[in-house]
């Protein structure tokens, strides 16, 4: 009886744990000599939770995880994880996270199974763990028949997988992934995706951080978006979508330059927003019910035949080009050419 | 206790990754041996093996510790590898250490090549083992820390060895063994005395011929003064320039 009674108070304590901050981040400041890398960043990471940090190349991602885990040291804010200040005490909670970086830092010369072992060894692991757990990691990853194989000799995905299996070897209760999929093969890719998922089924709090909005909507309870080395929006993915719900979007195929197309349009009908969203698709966007018949007559009336008419639902993207102000080409520019801010 | 079996794995991967390469051990073997004929065919007069013995073991020593920390270091700061150790809940103190042990007894054994050479050659009755034995392992100590210093201070491989030969050959000509001291011009004498060589080198000389200049508790006294300041300079750089 007593102790029923104590298992269901520690199972509320539990539960009470569960939905509490693990992770608390306020008025965090990094400066590189000129270059204000992160400024005044606040977040809050909760138990269980897989928490997304977007944003462009440049953003302040990799500075801010860096600071978390105590690779950098911040030049102003506070840090706590489970009520530790990890600026004053890293040392005391490295043992509580795992950290994937965003390039792999594993040795090329040993083997993918002496990397996962000695990683472990970092932690205090017995021996005979270590290699049960390695085993058992290399099997989970599918790179058992690897194992033997240097590090250097692995693929990119492989590398980034082994990385991720080297972070867990000591089954940290918070994961941190930089860019975890970031530039690896779309199998390598998805399987991460679905091994982040199942960590963080079996109890795993995870933060990562992406520049790809889908992965961040298909992975992230909630999302922070981060620009210039500040977070504009937090949130889940449906509350962020939520605010643009409202509009009444639409996207017209037509026979004719959407570019074109799109400016005569708005010309013709202040009231609606007219962008092109590719050759010959223009996105009409408004406030109110867009009635069709008076468009279509429109623009069939100077010979530009519309083949479809499609309404869809706002993505993150939008919500980010919305909130940050920065647009889809930049985002991808920054990309492609690592051009910072 | 967690802590050391972070502590013996590094110190086990370094060995197995650098020191015990085969290019490492034959430049162990070599490097003594090459001296010790260079010296044979310079001088005319018939070799005195036990005379040569603490320059060459000295030299041995400071040229197998110092650059190698530019590979266990500054090779693996480049390729981020290092990175895992600074994530590690283990403390900046016993990191360095474990990554500097491993230089240390590299340098020791470095040592121990010409002196076991030298057994075959000639009788070395009457050296001082209880002197002899702490003077090989300090300079190992004092130049492997040297060359920690070194690597915490630069970010390239090439820098690093650039500047330990910048450090090595001066501490050579300075440090006594081959230039006595009070041969050298009297702006330079001041130079010698802060060079934690000239007292490993003292050491050595009283160890095996008892042509010390130096009382030996000093000298000792001020190998282990050099070790802990260069090991306490060396951390503080870590903690600045690296958590940066
Ligand atoms: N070690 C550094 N020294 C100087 N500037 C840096 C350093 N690390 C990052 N930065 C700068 O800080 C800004 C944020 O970088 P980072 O945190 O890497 O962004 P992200 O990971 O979002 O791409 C960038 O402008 C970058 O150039
Ligand atoms: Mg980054």
């Amino acid at each position: 009886m007593s102790l029923s009674l104590l298992k269901s108070v520690t199972a509320a304590a539990v539960m009470r744990n569960l939905q509490g901050p693990i992770l608390e981040i306020a008025g965090l400041r990094k400066d590189y000599g000129d270059i204000e890398a992160v400024r005044g960043l606040d977040l809050t990471l909760h138990f269980g939770e897989i928490f997304g940090l977007l944003g462009p190349n440049g953003a302040g991602k990799t500075s801010t995880i860096n600071m978390i885990t105590g690779l950098v040291k911040p030049t102003s804010g506070s840090i706590s994880l489970k009520g530790i200040d990890c600026i004053a005490h890293v040392k005391r909670i490295q043992g509580d996270i795992g950290v994937v970086p965003d390039e792999s830092n594993l040795y090329d010369e040993l083997s993918g199974f002496d990397n996962l072992v000695f990683c472990a060894s970092l932690y205090g692991m017995r021996k005979a763990v270590r290699e049960q757990r390695a085993t058992e990691l290399l099997e989970t990853f599918s790179l058992s028949d690897t194992g033997k194989r240097p590090f250097k000799a692995y693929s990119k995905g492989m590398k980034r997988k082994l990385t991720i299996a080297a972070a867990i070897m000591h089954q940290p209760p918070v994961l941190f992934l930089d860019e975890p999929t970031t530039g690896i093969d779309v199998e390598s890719a998805r399987q991460i995706r679905l091994l982040i998922k199942s960590l963080n089924r079996k109890g795993t709090t995870i933060m990562l951080t992406t520049h790809y909005l889908e992965e961040a909507q298909r992975l992230c309870g909630r999302i922070a978006f981060i620009a210039r080395g500040r977070i504009v929006k937090t949130g889940t993915v449906d509350e962020l979508l939520g605010g643009l719900r409202s509009d009444h979007l639409l996207h017209l195929t037509v026979g004719g330059q959407a570019d074109q197309l799109a400016a005569m349009l708005h010309q013709h009908h202040p009231s609606l927003r007219c962008t092109e969203k590719g050759t010959h698709v223009v996105e009409i966007s408004s406030d109110s019910p867009v009635e069709l018949h008076p468009i279509t007559a429109f623009l069939s009336g100077h010979g530009f035949p519309v083949y479809e008419a499609r309404r869809v639902e706002p993505t993150l993207e939008d919500v980010f080009i919305a909130v940050t102000g920065i647009n889809a080409g930049e985002l991808e520019s920054r990309e492609k050419g690592g051009r910072k801010r | 206790m967690n802590q050391w079996i972070a502590f013996w794995n590094i110190l086990k991967k370094d060995m197995r990754n650098y020191y015990l390469k085969p290019p490492n051990i034959s430049w162990g073997i070599i490097f003594p041996v090459a001296w010790t004929l260079m010296f044979f065919l310079r001088s005319r007069e018939p070799l005195d093996i036990r005379a040569l013995l603490p320059g060459i073991m000295s030299m041995s020593v400071l040229f197998g510790t110092t650059s190698m920390l530019a590979v266990t270091i500054t090779f693996e700061r480049r390729g981020r590898s290092f990175e895992r150790l600074l994530l590690a809940p283990v403390s900046i103190n016993l990191l360095m250490a474990a990554k500097t042990s491993g230089a240390v007894i590299f340098g020791t054994f470095n040592a121990g090549v010409p002196l076991i050479l030298s057994l075959l050659w000639t009788d070395l009755t009457g050296v001082q083992w209880t002197v002899l034995i702490p003077a090989a392992v300090l300079i190992a100590v004092t130049s492997t820390f040297l060359g920690l210093f070194i690597a915490v201070s630069v970010s390239e491989v090439f820098e690093a060895q650039t500047f330990s030969n910048f450090f090595r050959f001066p501490m050579l000509f300075l440090c006594g063994l081959f230039i006595p001291i009070a041969d050298l011009p009297w702006f330079l004498r001041p130079l010698s005395y802060v060079i934690p060589l000239t007292y490993g080198a003292d050491m050595l000389k009283e160890a095996v011929n008892g042509n010390g200049v130096l009382p030996v508790q000093l000298s000792l006294g001020m190998l282990v003064l050099f070790a802990s300041a260069l090991f306490i300079l060396s951390i503080r750089n870590v903690k600045r320039s690296w958590i940066g």
